[in-house]
């Protein structure tokens, strides 16, 4: 990839256990742009921006993004045709 | 996962020296809760004016040891957080953190091995967590430490990790000095390539688990490497630090 | 919980904008360096296949290639920018070509109020069609006299300074004039849909 901003999903699993309210970079996703099935800790994150995006490793399509305002966070998991967590 | 991730307030219990440049912080926690080798926990700085700096840092210490947690840092010389850890924190100084944090980067002995784990520089504190989570274990799986530091003194735990393979026949650490070696060194003597990786497979055993952990570029030149050795990609893990921390 | 909490000591990089208070927005620092953010990885474009169009609400839709686009009249721009994540860089210097100069190519429907920016690699952000005109924007291929790196928004980006950064979009591959407003990429997810700094308009309902 080469690409000096890029990181995992699990430099945001703080972030991302806070939205969920459980662990979730352990849970499985299907990506909707592609179908690739995969941890979501595969996830490749760009942290430095307004938001955060993550993108599948497969295709680099948008899975999930998120955007924390003064006093909202807006999460748009829309890329994401589903997030399978384990109980 | 019992409660929401919450804030809490540490205190500054312990420093330590490792090499020149990184320390490790023994905190205190109020809310701790034991952790898995491999996870990390945020960590929040605020200044009096309300401006706020925020870094993830690798659990260096084993969750056996209950109420307290060590981070071991590094000072990056432009950073914001490693300084004020390294040039200002004191014991007894507070600290504000959350975790632990990361599923997906974390190993215990139910998920197996061999274990072959990948360290670039300051990238080695989660797979010594590890390590250390192994040596402990009733049932240790084959493992390979491949790890690559600037010279001999920034090798962080290394004789921790000396003693660690004296007496463990079933863990090799293989160690490489990219910028300066010692008159005497018999260990590899340049960047992460493929060959070593394939020594690291050989030395670990067929279909690693694999863990590596380091700045971007050699984190992914070492996946790369690993899947195109034939390690499946889905039993590689990769936790990038990015250009800076 | 830890409302309230400062940890000892800590002060963080410079924010004092000292004696240029006065063009610092309100919440902003200021930078010397020219911080790298992206949404997603850097396009590659190579110059023999990138194009810039502009379409929607005109009477003719207008491609310009590599070539024709930067041999257009072509300036030198000076500009303040600020970005939503906080931080100002006095001074930029750039060299592009007028928004004005590219719409006065298209012919404008007179329908035509608002603006999206298309990017390669996906990214899109949206106007008001008044904040493109009147030497307000530019769409620049050098930067400090040198070709506009890729980390930055190369081959060409579009710069608008008098709002917040997102609103330049980096790789910007064309404009689509329409009616009605479309929020884009960061829009759509909690910021404004104008982003003045002046104003502090950074998330939607500021």
């Amino acid at each position: 990839m080469d690409d000096p901003l890029v990181l995992d999903a699990n430099a945001v699993a703080g972030d991302l256990a806070e939205l969920f309210g459980f662990e979730v970079t352990s849970a499985t996703h299907r990506c909707g742009h592609c179908g690739n099935v995969a941890a979501v800790g595969t996830l490749l994150a760009w942290t430095q921006g307004p938001g955060v995006t993550l993108r599948c490793s497969a295709c680099r399509e948008v899975v999930i993004r998120y955007v924390r305002t003064a006093t909202h966070t807006y999460l748009d998991v829309s890329g994401a045709s589903y997030i399978a967590a384990g109980h | 996962m019992p409660e929401p991730l919450a804030w809490q307030i540490g205190k500054v219990t312990a420093i330590r020296a490792e090499t020149p440049g990184v320390n490790s912080f023994t905190l205190e926690l109020p809310s701790w809760r034991a952790h898995r080798a491999g996870q990390h926990y945020d960590v929040r700085l605020t200044a009096a004016d309300g401006y706020q700096a925020q870094r993830s840092y690798s659990i260096a210490s084993p969750p056996s040891r209950a109420g307290e947690v060590d981070l071991t840092i590094e000072r990056i010389a432009d950073g914001e957080v490693s300084p004020y850890f390294h040039d200002v924190i004191e014991v007894g100084d507070r600290v504000e953190l959350r975790g632990p944090i990361g599923g997906y980067f974390a190993w215990e002995p139910p998920l197996g091995g061999p274990l072959l784990l990948v360290a670039g520089g300051s990238g080695v504190v989660p797979l010594m967590a590890i390590l250390r989570e192994r040596a402990s274990a009733e049932a240790r799986p084959p493992a390979a430490l491949l790890y690559s530091s600037r010279t001999f003194d920034d090798v962080i735990y290394r004789e921790e990790l000396d003693a660690l393979a004296a007496a463990d026949a079933g863990l090799r650490v293989i160690h490489t000095l990219t910028r300066a070696q010692p008159p005497d060194w018999t260990g590899h003597a340049r960047r992460i390539d493929r060959a070593m990786l394939a020594e690291a497979i050989a030395a670990a055993g067929a279909e690693p688990l694999a863990y590596i952990c380091g700045p971007t570029l050699l984190v992914e030149a070492a996946a790369n490497g690993l899947v195109e050795l034939g390690v499946p990609p889905a039993r590689v893990r990769t936790e990038r630090f990015g250009p800076t921390s | 919980m830890t409302e309230g909490f400062v940890s000892r000591g800590f002060v963080g990089r410079s924010r004092d904008p000292g004696e240029r208070a006065g063009r610092v927005p309100p919440g902003q620092y200021l930078t010397e360096g020219f911080p790298v953010l992206s949404a997603g990885p850097t396009p590659q474009i190579p110059l023999d296949t990138w194009a810039f169009t502009i379409e929607g609400l005109v009477r003719t839709p207008v491609t310009w290639s590599w070539q024709e686009f930067t041999a257009l009249p072509s300036r030198d721009w000076t500009v303040d920018i600020s970005c939503v994540t906080k931080w100002t860089k006095l001074d930029t210097a750039w060299h592009g070509v007028s928004l004005d100069d590219l719409l006065a190519a298209v012919e404008v429907d007179p329908r035509a109020r608002f603006v999206t920016a298309h990017s390669f690699g996906g990214y899109t952000t949206n106007l008001p069609l008044t904040d493109l005109l009147n030497n307000q924007a530019f769409v620049a291929w050098e930067y400090d006299g040198r070709p506009l790196e890729p980390a930055h928004g190369g081959p060409a980006r579009l710069v608008v300074p008098h709002l917040y950064l997102w609103k330049s979009a980096k790789w910007v591959r064309g404009l689509r004039l329409r009616e009605e407003d479309e929020p884009g990429f960061w829009e759509s997810l909690g910021y404004h849909n104008r982003g003045d700094p002046w104003r502090e308009e950074r998330y939607s309902g500021d």
